[in-house]
């Protein structure tokens, strides 16, 4: 199927790492020396070798508007944060029910397989015109619904997957206690497809920020981060259009952290009601 | 399946000399019965024969060991007493009803070749699974798992997760699980080939003494000759290709070949060596008391 190619695989067991501490630190600090290497070079080229601040604004001159600017940057952030909010919950519930049925019944796993494909290559934002003259210019709803369409692949693609890992060794197991198809669910298929399903909206929390912004660019109520933007850039106040794009920036890395903590949250290695 | 299969049956030499060895007299109800059994599997490459013919009693309360060649179907029948699968002719019985009444009744406890524990659970709560899906009441339930886990020795590590444990450990767990309802039928499939030789030897004694004690029958799939000698009744020797029954030696260990004098001192008995080499012999097919009637494999 084509749409697997778009997400990562949910990794069952744990690779094979260097001590826990360093790897965390690591993996904070990293990304922040990149970035101040990439900021630094930046000023050095608008400052230094004199790149004309209308071309590419100085990341001080961003910083600036970005505090200037902040009331409005706040709300616009709730405003979009809010819709990808709606639009990740949405649709991770349904690919989590849909993929349960396709998972149970194979009746509905081929018929949802095409949709599934389809929604996987369309570009999900190029509904964005449509939806939002249909449900009106001040309705929100448009961009909450894209954002949980595109929400949805991927945590439908990586539940189903999880649902189908179960081993062999675990179902005769299962069997041999003549277990009801409760129970196997409750003990063995949920907690086997958890780290997929995990990884399923984790994959899904940055494609719902990136798609409820993106739908601002089609019309539709202004004040969200989207439609700043693209009025910022009209106007030619590029600093401050980048200033939100930054706040865009924050936005999807708040939704990726947080994502990312309920996945080691619910992953680790919690109780699961046995004798303890 | 239906009992009209076996009356078709043409007799086979296998069925003449099976049960030779059962010395005391078969009470009433025997815990497995294995009549005129085949298990073909249908693959893409064709069809295999894993079972071929097999008939086999177990009596309630006896130790029998299947040992052979790998591939000869050691492990498809003992899924097939368990009915984790379908015999494609053939019946089988477990305490007189259909295995499958019997999986469902619960009669018996399973330790496959793999340890097969759910890594999300602790030692403890992969023990105490079966328990909790037969809802047994939580305080029982962990009072018998700390006992459990103290027999095989792994009493300190029930809040670890199976990860944390070796592979050994990890198949006493197994083991532990397989024993948590105090079956009258254990089914084992090389439970101890992960174990290091001491620990194999403890737990062998142990499986002897916790079979003594509850009087169950035990059907145990090894590879190991001493092991089979050491804890059966009768070892069950099979050969490949068709998997069948190629003879069934009876221990006679100890004078009354009551489970409580298989002891440690018995390893070093003469008797002990020589039924080790009574199931080599049988194993390799040149035994001087194989069913002169079947053409006897060489290999
Ligand atoms: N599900 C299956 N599909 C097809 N063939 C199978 C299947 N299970 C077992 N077989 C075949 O049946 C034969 C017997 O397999 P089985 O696992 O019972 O052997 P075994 O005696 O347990 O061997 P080992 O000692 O290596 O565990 C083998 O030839 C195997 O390839
Ligand atoms: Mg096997």
């Amino acid at each position: 199927m084509s749409a697997t190619a778009s997400t990562a695989a949910a990794t069952t067991g744990r690779p094979k790492r260097m001590s826990p501490r360093t790897e965390a630190t690591l993996r904070v600090v990293a990304p922040i020396a990149v970035g101040v290497i990439v900021l630094g070079a930046w000023q050095f080229l608008v400052t230094v070798v004199g790149v004309s601040e209308y071309l590419l604004p100085s990341p001080a001159s961003i910083i600036e508007e970005f505090i200037a600017n902040w009331a409005s940057i706040a709300s616009a952030m709730l405003i979009t944060g809010t819709n990808a909010l709606i639009g990740l919950v949405v649709g991770s519930i349904l690919g989590i029910l849909l993929a349960a049925l396709a998972a149970r019944w194979s009746i509905a796993d081929r018929m949802s397989a095409p949709l599934i494909a389809a929604l996987a290559v369309v570009p999900i934002v190029a509904l964005a015109p449509v939806l939002n003259s249909m449900f009106g210019a001040d309705s929100q709803f448009g961009r909450q619904a894209i954002a949980a369409i595109a929400s949805f692949v991927p945590v439908f693609i990586n539940t189903l997957r999880g649902f189908r890992q179960t081993t062999p060794v675990h179902r005769d197991l299962m069997k041999a206690y003549a277990a009801n198809s409760q129970q196997v669910l409750r003990t063995l298929t949920l907690p086997t497809a958890r780290p997929f399903v995990l990884t399923g909206i984790r994959i899904a929390s940055s494609l719902a920020v990136i798609s409820a912004l993106v739908a601002e660019y089609f019309g539709g109520p202004r004040g969200g981060l989207g439609s700043l933007i693209s009025t910022s850039a009209a106007s030619s106040a590029y600093a401050r259009a980048w200033a939100y794009v930054v706040a865009s920036i924050a936005l999807g890395l708040l939704f990726y952290l947080a994502t990312l903590l309920l996945e080691r949250l619910v992953l680790r290695r919690a109780p699961s009601g046995g004798a303890r | 399946m239906s009992d009209a299969t076996t009356g078709s049956r043409a007799p086979r030499p296998a069925e003449t000399a099976q049960d030779a060895g059962s010395r005391a007299p078969r009470p009433a109800e025997s815990a497995v019965e294995v009549r005129g059994v085949d298990k073909v599997f249908e693959t893409r490459t064709g069809q295999v024969q894993a079972l071929d013919g097999i008939d086999l009693t177990v009596a309630a309360g006896e130790f029998v060991s299947l040992i052979g060649p790998s591939g000869c179907g050691k492990s498809t029948l003992m899924r097939l007493i368990a009915d984790l699968d379908d015999p494609t002719a053939g019946t089988l019985t477990v305490f007189g009803k259909s295995s499958r009444q019997a999986r469902l009744d619960q009669e018996y406890g399973i330790a496959f070749q793999q340890a097969g524990l759910l890594p999300w659970r602790t030692v403890a709560a992969n023990v105490a699974l079966p328990l909790e899906l037969h809802g047994v009441a939580s305080a029982d339930r962990r009072s018998r798992v700390a006992q459990l886990l103290e027999m095989v020795g792994l009493g300190d590590f029930a809040d670890r997760y199976p990860d944390q444990l070796s592979g050994g450990m990890q198949q006493r767990v197994a083991i532990a699980r397989a024993l948590a309802e105090q079956p009258r039928l254990l089914l084992m499939d090389e439970p101890f080939g992960a174990l290091d030789e001491m620990t194999r030897e403890k737990m062998q004694t142990e499986l002897v003494r916790i079979s003594a004690e509850t009087g169950a029958a035990v059907v145990f799939v090894t590879h190991s000759i001493p092991e089979a000698v050491f804890l059966s009744d009768r070892v069950v020797v099979m050969s490949p290709r068709p998997g069948r029954i190629q003879q069934i030696v009876p221990m006679r260990l100890g004078a009354d070949a009551a489970r409580a004098a298989r002891t440690e001192e018995l390893r070093e008995e003469r008797t002990f060596f020589d039924m080790v080499t009574a199931v080599r012999e049988a194993l390799h097919g040149g035994s001087p008391v194989a069913s002169g009637a079947r053409g006897v494999e060489t290999r």
